[in-house]
């Protein structure tokens, strides 16, 4: 005897049923939440610029933001421009830091101009200019925040991904590999050459700070790679920028 | 008499030792290998996959008289990803650090096998209350090998545990390290999981015979 749920029109109308219920379930789920979402992606951006240039509450092993309830003021604090580089000209955008990278490189693709955000910060009479890049890793996306000063030696870094490896490819957002790129230098004899993430450095403790390399991440060499490309190619499209920095 | 009878308690054990899903049933080696180079990992890995067992079990359980025999995969399917989606959107909301350290494990949870075997071999077939012992245990079962996996590979292939540098400082060789010791890099790829889960079934073999199959 056979059940009634095998006929064809029970199946049909549950398929449909079940469908209907759970594509309701999550539409109003994602679109409750999305505003609590955006704003914490948000706090995220304005964290992770300070964290570039040092404003951060590090303890001695691990990365840790400046807290979401002071964020705000902190930003506003140390952040005293924002920056617009677009097509050779520079404009000031107090919401700079909401551009979307990926949206600005698939324009770039597309031949339109694309819109550079850069951040201007002060903290104890230096001055730190800080980029947001973006490349890919080797499952998905990798991105950074990297603060320069003037000459294009960095001043901090903060690393992150949306989907490498656990313990392996994700550890690029570990201090142990983002504090290594403090105090390197992205010129080599004054023309631009980027931060290669090296397997044969051999330099662990990384002293030396002219190399343009970096200790890479044992199993990680895809992602490694990826975070070179996107150093390479990112930031040399600041370097017109910080040249006209030298002229003025 | 307790809390649970015999039969109910079985499913909570059995799979712990037995029937343990990844090293008996040979089940979601996929996640054991991808994610047990560290030992946070590991415990993230575990504590989520204990979640949707337990709850994926109970909403299949309760279907299982009005699923249709013919799409009751896809069926399982969506219960899964609908409760990995919420459970995502909401830490997203709410706890968004522990939501980015999730995000990696969010498609390894939906595609997990053991997940789909006990909605399809227990869930479909037992009431609420046994299926959600059923998922507890095998998902104990399941985190407690992938505990073990990424305790002996975040030690011997970093060094540390849980972050911490537990054999000293293989660079300024402090700890073990002053003796000449190194790190086996090896460990923190793929292979050495599948090898580690190899010598724990060894083991688990030899000291049951009733596990060795001819």
């Amino acid at each position: 005897m056979s059940k009634k749920t095998d006929s064809n029109i029970y199946t049909l109308i549950f398929a449909t049923g079940m469908v209907l219920v759970v594509g309701t379930l999550l539409a109003f789920l994602a679109s409750s939440l999305k505003p609590t979402i955006d704003e914490n992606k948000r706090i995220e951006k304005q964290q992770n610029i300070l964290y570039a240039m040092g404003v951060n509450d590090n303890d001695e092993s691990s990365a840790i933001f400046v807290s979401k309830d002071k964020v705000g003021e902190e930003f506003s604090k140390y952040i005293t421009k924002q920056l617009v580089i677009q097509g050779g000209k520079i404009t000031e955008d107090d919401n700079a830091y909401l551009i979307d990278v990926k949206k600005e490189q698939t324009a770039e693709k597309e031949g339109k101009e694309r819109k550079f955000p850069l951040f201007v910060g002060e903290k104890d009479g230096k001055t730190f200019y800080i980029a947001p890049i973006r490349g890919k890793g080797l499952w998905d996306a990798v991105w950074a925040y990297v603060g320069m000063d003037e000459d294009m030696v960095i001043q901090g870094a903060y690393f992150d991904h949306k989907g490498e490896t656990a313990g392996l490819g994700a550890n690029i957002k570990l201090r142990f590999f983002m504090d290594d790129f403090i105090g390197e230098h992205l010129k080599k004899d004054g023309a631009f050459k980027g931060i290669a993430i090296s397997k044969s450095n051999n330099d662990p403790k990384n002293e030396d700070k002219i190399d343009n390399e970096v200790d890479a991440i044992a199993g990680a060499t895809i992602t490694g790679d990826g975070v070179s490309a996107m150093i390479k190619s990112e930031l040399k499209k600041y370097v017109s920028f910080f040249n006209t920095l030298k002229t003025n | 008499m307790g809390l649970l009878s015999k039969k109910d308690a079985a499913l909570i054990t059995d799979p712990f030792a037995d029937n343990n899903p990844i090293t008996i049933q040979v089940l979601g080696i996929c996640s054991a290998l991808a994610i047990t180079a560290e030992l946070k990992a590991s415990i993230v890995m575990a504590i989520s996959v204990l979640f949707v067992m337990g709850v994926g079990n109970i909403v299949i359980s309760l279907m299982r008289n009005i699923i249709p025999s013919k799409i009751r995969i896809i069926a399982q399917l969506i219960v899964v990803a609908t409760l990995v989606i919420i459970v995502d959107l909401v830490l997203k909301a709410f706890q968004y650090e522990l939501s980015k350290t999730l995000g990696a494990f969010i498609g390894l949870i939906i595609t997990n096998c053991i997940i789909m075997g006990r909605f399809e071999a227990f869930a479909l077939a037992n009431g609420p209350w046994r299926s959600f012992l059923d998922g507890i245990g095998n998902a104990v079962g399941y985190g407690v090998i992938l505990i073990l996996v990424g305790f002996f590979r975040e030690l011997l292939g970093s060094g540390t545990l849980l972050g911490y540098k537990v054999l000293g400082d293989p660079i300024e060789k402090t700890g073990v390290y002053a003796f000449g010791y190194e790190n086996n890099g090896f460990m923190l790829l793929a292979p050495m999981a599948l090898i580690v889960v190899g010598i724990i079934i060894w083991i688990q073999r030899s000291r049951n015979e009733a596990l060795i199959e001819d």
